[in-house]
């Protein structure tokens, strides 16, 4: 009982820090808006560049437009939902350097739920507004039969994808406890994720197949469930495939306790 | 003149204390450009004959793109500009004895090509090593080479020119984050930064190809690997030249426009 209070406690608490942020970007409403636009326009570009490319090429390894499509729109869904909750952690090394998390330590509060609360990008509705109509055109479009198992497919996909790129935004976090700077690096997972994931994983070759079942599992989320979704596969269990970032999200939340417990304030 | 050769040079000099960051950065963009290589190579052997360019050269194209990333990536804007202008800390540059236009535009070359200079070597080196149709090949000819600089350095001035005008256009803002995200995602996309403009559908192209934004990355580039004719390459360094001249003269008009009309924010 008193656990299911706390957690009611945490998600209201969470969403004041959401109402406080949407707020505060409101008092910017031609920026807010203009930002929204260019988050939509973004996405869009990675669009016109798989159109384009479709142009041209009728497909690319089996894969048609409809199918890369309907992959894109999933991997930008994954991506934008991870990014609108978890952007605190984007931000998270100049909450180092200026000496903030002092500050998140002393309350009595989790520090996840405090940092994922200091921002919540309103802004990223842009990108997941153009991932729904990205959906909407590719489920009107798409041969795929949606059988509840597809459906099932979809939402577990959706899950998570969202939840490996918060995982990888975690540890791009933690990694600033350490190096004072956000590392370039970690823009590979996030940001490569993304870009690279809007074809499915195996047009890229063995090598990086394998690193996406081993190291990062982006193909569990991406790859495998949308064999089942493009009726590649019959097996039913890949449906459940997703589940397997589980463990990857537990390593990662691992590495952040580490890095919260060598924390050394850097601020005045 | 002096005195925008100094703002030059210590700002190249600050860019240059970074290089851990660039390190990270090099071994980011080659990932990158790898995993653009290993896309193009899909759709390669999906159907060789729609391929505009050989591979090779849509290989070179790459890696010269993530080696001068800096030099013409759209989404690197100085942060210290506009928070000067958003903080009203402007009103300090002002007082300066130097036209703010100059001031700034020496500042961005600087910042765009410090950073470039570190990276560009290691990635270039090692592409070069790479083994043949997925590694960077030497230039078509030495002349390919020479207007290969020469294309460069214009392009390279027509990108600092065109994001002085975002710069100018933040006194009309003041808050720069959405003409900010709006125009990096434009240019990148007219630029051939997303995909590179050959492979456009032809009526498509020969629109892009007037835009200020071909002016960009997407000459250089090309004309390393000789995918365009002689005839192909003057009008584009013609368009270049143009280009530049105008946006300069443009973001200068706007610039002082913008100054008469400012109004500092806090104090």
């Amino acid at each position: 009982m008193k656990t299911i209070q706390k957690l009611a406690d945490a998600v209201r608490l969470y969403f004041h820090y959401v109402s406080l942020n949407v707020r505060s970007a409101m008092q910017y409403k031609a920026s807010l808006l203009l930002m929204i636009t260019g988050q939509l326009l973004v996405s869009f570009s990675t669009f016109f560049g798989i159109h384009f490319m479709f142009m041209r090429f009728s497909h690319v390894k089996g894969y048609t437009y409809e199918e890369v499509l309907l992959c894109f729109a999933i991997v930008l869904m994954q991506f934008s939902l991870a990014e609108m909750f978890a952007r605190g952690f984007d931000t998270f090394s100049g909450t180092v350097r200026r000496g903030e998390f002092d500050r998140i330590l002393v309350r009595p509060r989790s520090t996840v739920l405090q940092v994922l609360g200091s921002r919540f990008e309103i802004t990223r509705i842009g990108r997941m507004a153009q991932a729904c109509l990205m959906f909407a055109y590719v489920v009107s479009a798409s041969p795929v039969a949606w059988t509840p198992l597809r459906v099932t497919t979809l939402a577990m996909m959706l899950l998570g994808g969202a939840m490996l790129f918060g995982a990888l935004f975690q540890v791009y976090a933690s990694l600033c406890f350490f190096t004072l700077d956000g590392l370039e690096f970690m823009n590979v997972l996030t940001d490569g994720g993304r870009e690279y994931g809007k074809y499915p994983l195996d047009i890229y070759g063995k090598r990086v197949m394998q690193f996406s079942i081993a190291v990062v599992p982006y193909a569990v989320v991406q790859y495998y469930p949308l064999q089942l979704l493009l009726g590649r596969s019959a097996n039913p269990w890949l449906a459940f495939c997703p589940l397997g970032v589980l463990p990857f999200a537990a390593i990662c939340q691992l590495c952040w306790r580490y890095g919260v417990s060598r924390y050394k304030s850097a601020g005045s | 003149m002096k005195k925008y050769c100094s703002f030059f040079r210590v700002r190249f000099a600050l860019g240059l204390q970074y290089r851990t960051a660039a390190l990270a950065g090099m071994v980011t963009q080659f990932f990158w450009g790898g995993m653009n290589i290993l896309m193009y190579r899909a759709f390669y052997e999906a159907d060789a004959a729609a391929f505009p360019m050989t591979l090779q050269a849509t290989s070179s194209y790459i890696w010269l793109q993530q080696a001068f990333l800096m030099l013409f990536a759209a989404w690197l804007l100085e942060n210290e500009i506009f928070d000067d202008i958003v903080s009203g800390n402007v009103a300090y540059e002002l007082c300066r004895p130097v036209n703010i236009y100059d001031m700034w535009f020496a500042r961005s070359a600087a910042n765009r090509l410090s950073r470039a200079v570190l990276r560009s070597f290691p990635i270039l080196a090692v592409a070069s090593l790479l083994p043949a149709p997925y590694g960077m090949a030497a230039p078509a000819s030495a002349a390919h080479f020479l207007l290969f600089l020469l294309t460069a350095v214009l392009g390279f001035g027509v990108t600092v020119a065109f994001f002085m005008l975002v710069y100018a256009l933040t006194f009309y803002t003041v808050s720069p984050n959405g003409l900010r995200i709006l125009i990096s995602s434009v240019v990148e996309f007219f630029a051939g930064a997303i995909i590179p403009l050959p492979f456009f559908p032809d009526g498509v192209r020969r629109v892009f190809e007037m835009l200020p934004f071909a002016s960009m990355q997407n000459v250089p580039l090309r004309v390393y690997s000789a995918s365009m004719t002689a005839q192909e390459m003057a009008r584009a360094i013609g368009l270049q030249a143009f280009w530049l001249a105008a946006l300069v003269a443009a973001g200068r008009m706007l610039c002082s426009h913008a100054l008469t009309k400012m109004t500092v924010q806090g104090g």
